[in-house]
């Protein structure tokens, strides 16, 4: 299926935010012996600023796509760029917020967001940064603490600090709502959309979770089942702040499901 | 009072006052009663009475040999059932220690009958066949009057123990992160590793005493060899078995491989680490009093070794009390670093 619109520009961005330029990266994985195709011939560019979802069915591929982009694996075949450069690596630019926290339970929240500036060697003039993204996620009371006394909602907002700490330009987010409870994930879903909104950074989401698609994002790109690839290119053009009850947000979710197979029960 | 007719409440007096209203009282309750109020109160004074006992146990009858403390150990024992007794009665006005030694009581009480039966079991009626079950005070005889030379033990046992652990130790931590970290430091190491490591540190006794050239040496590389196995076989898992997510996330934020290892793959890993020093403790003390028994001159393993050789059955006992207490307390120290460097860790054993 082709693209059923394209996106305008999106009016959120600024020059923090970098561009991202997926071409033609297909994947795989060995598994004993035997050649698992993972991505298929994909392509799709992200302009500076912009929320990109991306949607697929659970194992389809979404977040190898992730660990691409974050510069964790290389692809077998295809480029990815960052503004233009090729991605060869990890690098703080793009950071990621996985779905399970994985703070390590050795250091406390302070010393956890701390981690990326430590690991850069510029902690030391740049303390301040940390008490600002620990503040940014609420959690100010909470700084001595050690990840085993926290809960799921606020390891996860100690795993968003620690990202944005960073300044990323992109910032990548693999399901990182998905194992919360779903009133914790509606308040982390309108923090993260108002963060994006204040700081501009371009950001890709990882989920399957079809209203927090379009509840969030500028975009939805709709993945097919393993080895994946782009059914869909989806512009979400409502103004944000979103609601959820709105309809034009109901009529996309439900084109977007029949894209998945899933419409039947709507 | 109302608590009597509520058997809940019985066990649980209110207010110091309403406690020892209550251990006045407690002869005149059903047995029930009595037995709940016994940590509360009353196992203090029964504590020493029995501390009291045992006193008297060594003055009533005469001894059956020829012990010069017995007038000493008799004295310390109405002296301990006194401050027993004294601390049980004046309650909570002492604080921590008055505290400390209430929760203690039943331990104290067992202990003042052990030492009781001990006594007349050894000294006065000799069920316990002498020299070989020496009663209380011939120990304390040791300790009084062969002290110099048992401190001289103690000091040259630590000071043996303490250069061959921290060499087995910092030399298992640096071999297990190496083989935990590099493939093709482990392709070289693994193998030795596993031919040599399980053999007992004790094995290479014979070699190494006329390899090496004293026996002090000997006996340090033999107590390092004990200790660095499990150190090194454990950090190796420690460091292997940490989360790839821990690393991604590193890489994500910019590490490089230095930092990788010393903020990621070493911290994740302490904690099996600890269970290898603590395992390499319990080995090394068994290589340690076998070396000393063998070849080192000095130590409490030579000290027992030579009491044996004097028929000095109570210089033994003596002897193995304080290696006890040695090696409890290494263990103790030990912990008590784990706890400081984990506290990040729930459910910790408590030593």
């Amino acid at each position: 299926m082709v693209a059923l619109a394209v996106t305008e520009r999106a009016s959120t961005a600024l020059a923090r935010g970098a561009a991202l330029d997926v071409e033609g990266v297909s994947h795989a994985f060995d598994i004993d012996g035997a050649v698992l195709p993972v991505l298929d011939d994909v392509s799709f560019s992200v302009k500076p600023g912009e929320f990109v979802a991306l949607l697929g069915p659970s194992g389809c591929g979404k977040s190898t796509l992730l660990r691409l982009v974050a510069g964790l694996e290389a692809p077998r075949s295809g480029t990815l760029r960052e503004d233009g450069d090729p991605i060869t690596g990890p690098f703080p630019s793009r950071v990621v917020v996985f779905q399970d926290p994985t703070l390590f339970p050795w250091r406390t929240v302070w010393n956890n967001v701390a981690l990326g500036l430590e690991a850069q060697g510029i902690l030391k003039t740049q303390r301040h940064r940390v008490d600002a993204a620990i503040e940014l996620v609420g959690l100010s009371g909470f700084r001595n603490a050690y990840p085993h006394q926290l809960s799921g909602g606020m390891a996860q907002r100690v795993a968003l600090a620690r990202a944005l700490v960073n300044d990323p330009q992109l910032l990548i987010l693999d399901e990182p709502l998905g194992k919360l409870d779903s009133l914790t994930r509606i308040t982390m879903q309108a923090e993260i959309a108002s963060l994006w909104q204040r700081s501009g950074f371009t950001t890709l989401l990882v989920t399957h979770d079809v209203e927090e698609a379009v509840f969030l994002a500028n975009r939805v790109i709709v993945f097919s089942d393993r080895p994946a690839r782009i059914k869909a290119d989806i512009a979400v053009d409502s103004p944000y702040p979103r609601h959820r009850g709105d309809p034009k947000l109901s009529e996309l979710r439900r084109n977007i499901l029949g894209l998945l197979g899933l419409d039947a029960t709507w | 009072m109302s608590i009597y007719s509520v058997p809940e409440a019985v066990g649980l007096p209110q207010s110091v006052e309403e406690g020892a209203a209550f251990a006045g009282r407690s002869l005149s309750l059903p047995r029930l009663s009595l037995f709940r109020l016994l940590p509360v109160n009353g196992s203090g004074v029964v504590a020493s009475a029995a501390w009291a006992v045992f006193g008297l146990s060594c003055l009533w009858w005469e001894d059956r040999g020829d012990w010069s403390r017995t007038h000493e150990v008799a004295i310390s024992a109405f002296v301990i059932a006194g401050i027993v007794l004294v601390t049980t009665l004046s309650g909570s006005l002492l604080g921590r220690f008055g505290a400390g030694l209430q929760k203690r009581a039943p331990w104290l009480l067992v202990l003042g009958l052990f030492l009781s039966l001990w006594e007349v079991a050894t000294a006065k009626f000799g069920w316990l066949p002498l020299p070989f079950f020496p009663p209380p005070q011939a120990i304390v005889e040791v300790y009084t009057d062969d002290l110099p030379k048992l401190l001289d033990s103690a000091f040259a046992s630590v000071k043996l123990q303490l250069g061959g652990y921290v060499i087995g130790a910092v030399a298992g931590f640096l071999t297990g992160v190496s083989i935990g970290w590099s493939r093709s430091v482990g392709y070289w190491v693994h193998p030795i590793l596993r031919f040599i490591g399980p053999l007992p540190a004790t094995a290479w006794l014979p070699i190494a005493f006329f390899t090496f050239p004293s026996s002090w040496s000997a006996s340090t590389f033999l107590i390092a060899l004990a200790t660095g196995f499990p150190v090194t076989v454990l950090t190796w898992s420690g460091v292997a078995s940490v989360s790839n997510a821990y690393y991604d996330v590193a890489r994500t934020l910019g590490a490089k491989p230095s930092f990788l290892v010393l903020k990621v793959a070493i911290p994740a890993a302490l904690p099996h680490v600890f269970v290898g020093l603590f395992m390499g403790l319990g080995s090394s003390f068994a290589v340690l009093v076998v070396a000393e028994m063998i070849g080192v001159k000095s130590g409490l393993g030579w000290y027992l070794q030579w009491a044996q050789g004097w028929a000095a059955y109570a210089n033994m006992y003596a002897a193995l009390i304080v290696m006890s207490l040695l090696c409890s307390g290494a263990i103790t120290l030990l912990f008590r670093t784990r706890d400081r460097l984990l506290v990040w860790q729930k459910g910790v054993v408590k030593w």
